[in-house]
């Protein structure tokens, strides 16, 4: 009997679960163990990672025997790559434009104009004034309204 | 009787103040704002504007984050009912008949039964809460650590069973919570774990952080990777807000009866609104004469769930409040704010912090009321906002998230974990798992530690503790019975019919 995959979105779960416990284990090993009467560090994390491989393994083998619906086999294959990639790039960018200090005002830009990258059609004209007023508007709600204390820009004091 | 008037003047006393009544109604109407929006979720909302409430005091703080919460959902209520966007969680019921009858130029009188229902239900609750809050808080100061840790791994099922999506999955993801609940230092010896070196995750990760992360951003990456939403708004000016006579006759019992559907439902984990709506929704179904009627714009298919709904909102506050035990992913969200805010949940809340509590609760009857006056002048201002397109508008949302979540701590750090569990909670929606588990066994994960622990210093090791003392085993075999209850046939096909996002 060859085994077959029905439910991939099934499957791929259990895989996922099977490795996030994987990971916890890994990460878990140079914690101490203790005992149930005195619980180390380690007691917790390991039974969870090891309860974690339980739940993944049932969840991946059952995708061999009962077939997924119409939409647990859609959500796979329509996957949207460019919003689930774009935004938390354009956050990470954000965030380290904050930390350098470069000023608020151009890494809301950045994050304005990198978020509405990730729609599918871009107006370019239309993102540059949103940009500009969202900014505008956050300055005056955060900076002189609630009095964040950042620099507007990387010459401000 | 007369501590509970004496109680409720004392809590008046507190939640009127100028400053209080001011976040209250900034919550409130924060709250309704976002969460007309539509794709935004109650949960999402309370995501989103929670960073906000931490600069307040405590007080104020939980009052402007109730706000958000019950404001929230009324708004999701109103997008329902003015576009035909099958949003999420409750209002997919309310739309059922709140979408009819605004296109018979009716949005009026809905919307205003919607509000009605909401207000009575939530006048009847706060009492309710005020009412058994005090003697559920005393049985509650006599659970020690077993009853504690099995009170808990309740809740985490019961919210899995309920929830959408598989059980297993569900299951998953609550280990999934207690996990990242795990990251920072271990209380009892120091130790940090899960920290990657990373000197922001000693502290651990914070609640608002996950929740921006697994709800706002995967929303919105669900809302741009989906088919473009079309929306049907209404045109032209909403008149006669006024229902009839003749409506608030035929009303007046489904509020009644949602009112006391969503009392009961909401302090069972798990339970949220979308459950009580729909079964308030069927209720008034079988009772009318003409079911036909339903689903065509009858009046009691919004007033019912709607009550419903708020009823149920209310009374979730009830386990996070006398137990410190959240029942929900906004309770948790709640309870976090708490733990944030150095107030440590539990019975002892009631009489260590009088002041928030009864406070609070005299809160959300006012909280009610401004909903009521306010939201109906306003509806114009929610109709103009659903006209801005999305594409406009998701810009503007992850600005002001990036904002709120860089100023937590003034760190990139933040920024950055809110970008990978928005990035990694998008694979996880794509494997059909759902959120409010995770977030519920993230904020319980620290104390269920910290309590099994304890229980198995107190039984030498030994884990039948749990079914040994009568509470405790109580909660075990509820579990149990709960458990073999899904594995039924019957009950499983029931559940497919209802989809919880609470």
């Amino acid at each position: 009997m060859r085994l077959k995959i029905k439910n991939p979105q099934d499957f791929w779960c259990g895989i996922f679960f099977v490795a996030l416990g994987a990971l916890a284990l890994y990460l878990s090993r140079d914690y101490e163990m203790g005992s149930a009467l005195s619980m180390g560090p380690g007691y917790f994390p390991t039974w969870l990672g090891g309860i974690m491989i339980g739940f993944g393994v049932v969840i991946g083998a059952l995708a061999f025997k009962i077939p997924g619906d119409e939409e647990a086999i859609r959500a796979l294959t329509d996957w949207g790559f460019r919003p689930w990639l774009v935004l938390p790039a354009t956050l990470v960018v954000f965030a380290y434009l904050m930390d350098a200090e470069v000023g608020f005002v151009p890494s809301l830009i950045v994050l304005i104009i990198g978020c509405a990258l990730a729609h599918k059609d871009v107006h370019w004209l239309e993102t540059i004034v949103l940009s500009v007023c969202v900014t505008a508007g956050a300055v005056a709600i955060f900076i002189y309204g609630i009095e964040m204390p950042y620099r507007l820009f990387w010459w401000s004091p | 009787m007369e501590d509970l008037l004496h109680n409720l003047i004392f809590g008046f006393g507190v939640a009127l103040t100028l400053q209080n009544l001011m976040y209250c109604f900034l919550g409130v109407f924060l709250g309704t704002m976002i969460g007309v929006l539509p794709g935004i979720g109650p949960l999402a909302t309370m995501a989103m504007l929670l960073p906000l409430t931490f600069i307040l005091e405590p007080v104020s703080a939980l009052i402007m984050l109730a706000g958000i919460y019950y404001g929230s959902d009324y708004g999701g209520s109103t997008t329902s009912i003015l576009v035909n966007l099958p949003g999420e969680g409750s209002s997919v019921v309310t739309l059922l008949d709140g979408h009819p009858m605004a296109q018979q130029g009716r949005a009026g009188p809905a919307l205003a039964i919607a509000g009605m229902g909401s207000f009575f239900a939530g006048c009847v609750t706060t009492l309710f809460i005020a009412l058994i809050g005090p003697p559920l808080a005393n049985v509650a100061l006599k659970f020690n650590s077993p009853e504690y840790f099995s009170l808990m791994v309740t809740a985490l099922v019961c919210a899995s069973v309920v929830g959408s999506g598989s059980l297993l999955k569900s299951l998953a993801m609550v280990v999934a919570g207690l996990l990242v609940g795990i990251v920072g230092t271990d209380v009892n010896s120091g130790k940090f774990r899960f920290t990657f070196d990373v000197p922001e995750l000693t502290d651990g990760i914070g609640i608002a952080v996950v929740a921006m992360g697994v709800f706002g951003m995967t929303e919105i990456v669900k809302n741009l990777a989906g088919p473009e939403m079309t929306k049907t708004i209404l045109q032209g000016k909403i008149q006669g807000l006024m229902p009839r006579w003749q409506d608030l006759k035929i009303a007046f019992g489904p509020i009644l009866r949602g009112t006391s559907i969503g009392g009961a439902f909401g302090p069972l984990p798990g339970l949220g609104g979308t459950v009580s709506s729909f079964a308030s929704y069927m209720v008034e179904k079988k009772l009318t004469k003409d079911p036909s009627r339903f689903g065509k714009g009858a009046i009691e298919g919004v007033a019912g769930p709607e009550s419903a709904n708020n009823a149920c909102a209310q009374t979730t506050f009830i386990p996070m409040l006398t137990l410190g035990i959240p029942g929900s992913a906004s309770m948790a969200l709640m309870l976090g704010a708490m733990i944030m805010h150095g107030i440590t949940p539990g019975p002892q809340v009631m009489t260590a912090r009088p002041d928030l509590f009864w406070g609070l609760i005299a809160s959300m009857w006012i909280g009610n009321a401004m909903l009521l006056v306010l939201n109906l002048p306003l509806i114009s201002i929610w109709v103009k906002l659903l006209q801005v397109p999305y594409r406009l508008l998701f810009p503007i949302i992850m600005t002001f998230m990036g904002i709120g979540i860089f100023s937590l701590n003034t760190s990139g750090t933040d920024v950055m974990i809110m970008a990978f569990f928005g990035f990694s909670g998008y694979i996880l929606v794509k494997l059909g798992c759902s959120f409010p588990p995770l977030i519920l066994a993230m904020v319980l994960g620290p104390l269920m530690e910290e309590n099994l622990r304890r229980s198995l210093l107190l039984s030498n090791g030994d884990p039948m503790i749990f079914f040994e003392r009568p509470i405790s085993a109580g909660f075990m075999v509820a579990t149990g019975v709960l458990l073999l209850l899904f594995i039924a046939p019957a009950f499983r096909k029931k559940r497919r019919q209802i989809i919880v996002e609470d």
